[in-house]
């Protein structure tokens, strides 16, 4: 107990100081109180829109937004990276396709995707699948390509089907690097869909929420809303992939944790 | 992993691109979009070349990449010392570390409005983002290098006599230069992202993000696409030529890393 207690002040230390810096910023006057409001204030503003249901219609919309926009990156990255891997025609008809679009950032592609789609909904989410879908198949493309010759050859040798090989030696060998992928292409989603959502003015989201608070003022709002976008974040680094590796590189022998 | 260079490679590489150009040609001329929407290749080349030779296509380049680069300056700034501090000293890790990994998974543009309200919109707040973005991926991985040197080295350079200062600049630094090569490297891809986003929302004077979502209001597709490419070829250049360059003269000519890699 008493170790416990040591170490939770250890990890909220640096809280703590942060929070009364902030609080000693905020209560000097140095700013109005309007636009850098007292902690109190953030963390009641916090619990009014929590209390009235505001918050979670934003939670939802975005994580929806982002479930969907994921989705799409992770089975077209897997798909053509796959594609890109096993056949040299795919490849060289891909690569430099990939290799030119990799660089341009997700969210240069916006005001296009508005002209295309209009706004709303479905731009928002083509265009965060689109934007983290490359880097999932650059990965998934490596990971591929990296598949030991000699086992391929094995697997040959003791008569594995097409099928076989697929399912057995390529997807259990380049999984790691698919499951990298899948996870930075995740991160990226997360990345870009607040601004999306900024850009795209959809009508519900955590990042709509934050830009239209601007309107009024409401100083609060947004920073109870970046801390929500915070802990969001943390979460899904945390527990979501964390898990997933878990369950299937570590068990199968792929990883060590 | 040298990539060699073979004629084959270039053929097919060369045929790909053509096969994709002529699959949008068809799709543009085919008039299932407007051509105001999906302008063919010829247009978007005239548009181009034009942006090119009036020169606002290098001025809204230079000024996008300056903030980049401003940016990149101030996260290393702070990220370097504050990673190397982390990495050397348990108290400043125990400190630090629980609000670098609060900070760091918020995405850079939700500060956007904030910033906004608190400095107004323009260049400052446009810095800041890419600042912001730039500033933890160089935390982290100065941090993670710094750990990374081998307490044999440091040791053996104990053992034969080093000032703390000498076991600084001789041993930890160039033992923890390949990480920090990566960390701004990614510091780069994500500053690079937060510019755009920067410009488009907090409306600084010029920057090809502006561009983009300027020209959005008058259905300049063709604009928008131009200043696209620009967008890429500068991201690519700093990646490939730059980079590359620099790590080959620098960490992989110390020996750190091997030179040529992939």
């Amino acid at each position: 107990m008493r170790k416990f207690l040591g170490d939770a002040l250890v990890l909220g230390a640096p809280f703590l100081v942060l929070a009364a810096m902030w609080e000693v910023v905020a209560r000097s006057g140095v700013f109005p109180q309007k636009l850098f409001p007292s902690l109190e204030k953030v963390f009641v503003t916090m619990i009014r829109v929590a209390g009235d249901g505001i918050l979670w219609t934003h939670v939802e919309a975005t994580l929806i937004r982002l479930a969907l926009g994921f989705l799409i990156a992770a089975v077209v990255g897997v798909v053509v990276g796959i594609l890109m891997g096993r056949f040299r025609m795919v490849e060289d008809v891909f690569l430099p396709a990939v290799s030119a679009a990799y660089p341009i950032p997700g969210l240069a592609y916006a005001p296009l995707f508005v002209l295309w789609f209009g706004l709303g909904n479905l731009p928002a989410v083509l265009l965060v699948g689109v934007a983290s879908c490359f880097i999932v198949i650059i990965n998934t493309w490596k990971g591929v390509k990296a598949v030991k010759p000699m086992w391929l050859r094995a697997a040959a040798v003791m008569g594995a089907r097409e099928r076989q090989m697929f399912w057995k030696v390529i997807v259990p060998a380049a999984l790691p690097y698919i499951l990298i992928g899948v996870r930075l292409g995740l991160a990226q989603a997360w990345r870009i869909l607040v601004a999306v959502e900024m850009l795209m003015s959809v009508d519900q989201g955590l990042g709509w929420m934050i830009f239209g608070a601007r309107q009024f003022l409401e100083t609060d709002v947004m920073l109870a809303g970046i801390a929500v976008i915070g802990l969001i974040g943390v979460l899904l680094e945390k527990q979501v992939f964390a898990r997933l590796e878990r369950y299937t590189l570590v068990r199968w022998g792929m990883l060590t944790a | 992993m040298k990539l060699a260079f073979s004629w084959r490679a270039l053929w097919r590489g060369t045929a790909g691109i053509i096969f994709l150009v002529a699959l949008w040609e068809t799709f543009a001329r085919s008039g299932m979009f407007s051509q105001a929407l999906t302008p063919p290749l010829d247009k978007i080349v005239a548009v181009g070349w034009q942006l090119v030779l009036d020169g606002s296509m290098f001025r809204n380049g230079a000024h996008t990449l300056g903030r980049v680069l401003l940016g990149l300056f101030l996260a290393s700034l702070v990220g370097i010392p504050v990673g190397m501090l982390m990495g050397r000293f348990r108290m400043a890790e125990r400190f630090s570390l629980p609000l670098v990994s609060v900070l760091m998974p918020i995405p850079s543009l939700a500060w956007v409005p904030i910033f906004i309200l608190w400095f107004g919109i323009g260049e400052t707040t446009t810095i800041l983002v890419v600042t912001y973005a730039a500033t933890f991926p160089i935390i982290y991985n100065v941090w993670i290098g710094v750990r990374a040197v081998s307490p044999l080295w440091m040791r053996a350079a104990l053992s034969m006599g080093a000032t703390q200062r000498q076991l600084f600049r001789k041993v930890v630094l160039p033992g923890a230069a390949p990480y920090v090569f990566t960390g701004i490297r990614l510091a780069f891809g994500r500053a690079w992202i937060a510019v755009i986003g920067g410009e488009m929302l907090a409306n600084p004077a010029w920057g090809l993000g502006r561009v983009i979502f300027d020209a959005n209001e008058f259905l300049n597709s063709e604009v928008m696409i131009a200043s696209l490419i620009g967008i890429g070829a500068i991201g690519l250049f700093f990646e490939r030529v730059v980079f590359q360059t620099v790590e080959n003269r620098t960490v992989a000519r110390w020996g750190m890393v091997f030179a040529g890699r992939a």
